[in-house]
């Protein structure tokens, strides 16, 4: 099964995926429509700078994910490898929120709910990942992505040895 | 889709065989494009920045404090800025050469239109009691000096009506002077100046009108006054125009100084020697955007296509030189060429292409530049690739050439229909082509049920292309009309349909509009008249519609603009402006409910007129 991956070195901090993940989640799914909603559409991923990295934080849809038995309402639960957020069940308590341990939920205090990644059911390739014009974020199979991690880790090391040799 | 024209459809398909990359492919991998850029909100005026306004929630404030409303006005502003500069640098190259000229500097130039010189001049004080050139000298010293400060406003305001006039007066938003305006802009939205959206949008206005009624209509009659008033003219459009058998040239770009110079050179009896030397049958000079519009206005020179055909142009194999001047021009035409054997010669020093030929063209020496740039493509001939030559078959018949000078006696006619009712009133199409919309669709589209509708169309730029090879710029196209624009239109013997010349050329249907309301004693926001853009792409449109609205004509934009990040800004342009300057802007990518929003306006404008 495909998950989102982040190459967090290519992140410019554009926030383009935070953009496009609200809109996704818009009524409209329209950009020029959105902004005008309400209420405001919510983005679930959150680019956040420190020190010079730039990383979209958004829920990694845990194997064992701890948000799903921390919520005392029922509202999360684990549905073929992704942690859904029933919206109805939610009671507002953050406790999901507090346990994750990437603050990848998203608290609305306004609506008294969180909101979190739901993978953008409607989309081949979520709307996050789509929207990142540098590749920062990856969507493919967990081996795919940890074999072309290894090979970029290989291709690093050749280049040091060339150094040494020169 | 990607386009409505086959000769373009063909030449996509033939641009995926030969693996060349197109615009619609590049806009394709840009999506989804850049959320923040789309709807104005991001800020680089300065290096504290950049910075962006969350558009759903959170960050509300760049680090100055300019809000979504400040940062999309001043971004607004300088899109205007962009375009009137673009417009009035043209302007100022055109009175340049006039001074030239009549200095004896430029020799291959001369003072076609004699009575527009002396109408022009009169307007300017200048005494037209003396020769031509003496005429032309002061002339063009006087309009230099409402490019500065000088003078203090500019001349050609005064062809607005008094009440538009008034309007202007009152919001205190008369344009001073061109550059002026341009570089107030500039100033005013730097950090920390003007932090005010209203007071940086109605200066936008100022700028927008210092263009239109400044820029714009300079350069537009100092080039009838050089190269001739437009007449109407047959002649053909599309990529059909190219022919296989002799050496084809495209001038591409905006300004008529060169082009006209090539098209003088394609005439010369030695070069058309030299094409047949290298196995052409002759010379055959097309244009594309609005230096080719100016060439088919005055010269009846064919047109091989708007700017969505830059790159399909070179696809065919048989272009032999594109000759680029300044505006509109992709830089990725060189990289077209690279597959074919097309020469792209740059020619401006304002504009200059990697992988180009840069021969620079200097009105000192205009015919014997643009002879050595005409021999340069007839030396290219021999270079085509026969196994890539595929040149589309449609070419459509057009008539152009109505300036205002040729409807000026009609205008009687026209307004006796518009109060009879026969024509419902005025609509002009204008601007660009892009590839978010199917290339021609909304130009094409919108003019049809304009006209269906009785309202009679008058166009520039690239939507009288798109339109001329629709077969719309015919007589024969009233069979599309409704019954009155029908009746109307054969009585004068005019498509319905009216090409009006370039982009800078809308300056015509300003006077146009002028004389109409002047006769009615009426503003122009009165008239039962509007505008749209529907196919937009540069900054010089949104200078376009900035002061077509300020000149008080309901504006319809095809493709949204990046203004939507703010609500206050949002709501002043399409809301607030109607009564403050008596039009406002519309946004509606759907060609017919354009039409229709059109056809709404002008009907409430005939019932408060009382027609």
């Amino acid at each position: 099964m495909k998950e989102v991956f982040v190459d967090f070195e290519r992140c410019l901090g554009c926030k383009n995926c935070e953009i496009y993940c609200a809109v996704e989640h818009s009524k409209s799914k329209d950009l020029f429509s959105a902004v005008f909603e309400e209420p405001k559409p919510v983005k679930r991923i959150n680019v956040v700078s420190v020190d010079g990295i730039n990383f979209p934080i958004r829920c990694r849809h845990c194997e064992e994910p701890i948000c799903v038995e921390a919520c005392p309402s029922g509202a999360l639960r684990v549905e073929n490898g992704i942690v859904k957020h029933d919206v109805s069940r939610c009671i507002g308590c953050w406790m999901c929120a507090v346990v994750c341990p990437f603050a990848a939920i998203v608290a609305v205090p306004d609506r008294k709910i969180v909101l979190k990644c739901d993978r953008c059911p409607d989309l081949d390739v979520p709307a996050c990942v789509k929207a990142c014009p540098t590749n920062a974020l990856i969507f493919c199979e967990l081996d795919e992505a940890m074999r072309e991690k290894r090979r970029r880790f290989v291709s690093i090391i050749s280049t040091l040895k060339r150094e040494v040799v020169v | 889709m990607r386009t409505i024209d086959k000769a373009a459809r063909f030449l996509i398909d033939k641009a995926k065989e030969d693996g060349v990359e197109l615009a619609w492919d590049r806009l394709e991998k840009q999506q989804p494009q850049c959320g923040f850029g789309l709807l104005g909100i991001c800020c680089r005026n300065c290096n504290m920045g950049p910075c962006r306004i969350d558009p759903f929630d959170g960050v509300s404030r760049g680090v100055c404090g300019a809000t979504a409303d400040v940062i999309v006005a001043r971004n607004l502003c300088r899109m205007i800025a962009a375009g009137a500069a673009a417009h009035s640098d043209h302007g100022r190259d055109m009175v340049l050469t006039l001074l030239m000229t009549a200095e004896g500097e430029a020799k291959d130039y001369k003072i076609t239109d004699s009575e527009k010189l002396k109408r022009v001049a009169s307007e300017y004080g200048v005494d037209i009691n003396r020769s031509d050139v003496e005429i032309a000298r002061d002339l063009a010293k006087e309009i230099i000096r409402e490019f500065g400060i000088e003078k203090g406003f500019i001349q050609f305001v005064e062809r607005a009506p008094e009440k538009r006039k008034e309007v202007w007066k009152k919001l205190g938003i008369v344009p001073r002077g061109i550059d002026r305006e341009i570089v107030e802009i500039m100033h005013r939205t730097h950090i920390g100046v003007d932090n005010d959206y209203v007071n940086l949008l109605l200066h936008g206005l100022r700028t927008a009108l210092s263009d239109g009624w400044g820029g714009s209509m300079i350069a537009t009659e100092i080039s009838d006054i050089l190269f001739g008033t437009p007449k109407p003219v047959k002649s053909r459009a599309n990529l059909g125009v190219l022919k296989e058998d002799e050496v084809n040239i495209i001038v591409h770009g905006h300004e008529p100084i060169l082009s006209e110079m090539i098209a003088l050179a394609a005439e010369d009896e030695e070069l058309i020697k030299l094409a047949k030397e290298v196995g052409a049958k002759g010379i055959n000079v097309c244009g594309m955007c609005c230096t080719g519009n100016e060439l088919l206005m005055r010269r009846g020179i064919p047109i091989a296509g708007n700017f969505l055909h830059q790159e399909l142009a070179i696809v065919t194999g048989v272009v032999d030189a594109i000759i680029v001047d300044v505006q509109c021009i992709m830089p990725a035409i060189t990289e077209v060429a690279k597959c074919y054997h097309t020469l792209i010669i740059s020619t401006s020093p304002k504009a200059k292409f990697p992988n180009a030929l840069h021969i620079e063209f200097k009105e000192e020496k205009a015919l014997e530049i643009a002879k050595e740039i005409v021999k340069k493509a007839i030396e290219n001939f021999k270079n085509r690739k026969k196994e890539l030559i595929r040149i589309p078959s449609e070419s459509m018949e057009l008539i152009a050439g109505f300036s205002y000078e040729v409807l000026a006696d009609k205008i009687d006619a026209l307004i006796d229909a518009i109060k009879r009712g026969d024509v419902r009133g005025v609509a002009a199409l204008v601007g660009c082509n892009n590839p978010k919309v199917p290339q021609d669709r909304n130009h094409v589209r919108m003019a049809e049920i304009l006209i269906k509708n009785n309202i009679l169309v008058v166009e520039t730029g690239c939507s009288a292309i798109a339109c001329a090879k629709a077969g719309l710029l015919l007589p024969e196209a009233v069979e599309k009309a409704g019954e009155g624009l029908r009746k109307f239109c054969e009585s004068l013997g005019i498509p319905p349909v009216l090409h009006m010349g370039s982009c800078v050329d809308i300056s015509r249907i300003l006077v146009l509009v002028a004389e109409i309301a002047k006769k009615l004693n009426v503003d122009i926001s009165d008239l039962p008249i509007a505008a749209a853009a529907p196919e937009w792409m540069s900054e010089k449109a949104v200078s376009i519609g900035a002061y077509a609205v300020a000149s008080g004509i309901f504006t319809v934009l095809g493709t949204v603009p990046p203004v939507l990040g703010s609500k206050n800004v949002t709501k002043l342009l399409t809301e607030d402006l109607e009564k403050v300057v008596g039009a406002r802007f519309a946004v509606e990518s759907d060609p017919e409910k354009a039409a229709k929003l059109i056809i709404e306006h002008i009907e409430k404008k005939r019932e408060s007129l009382g027609i």
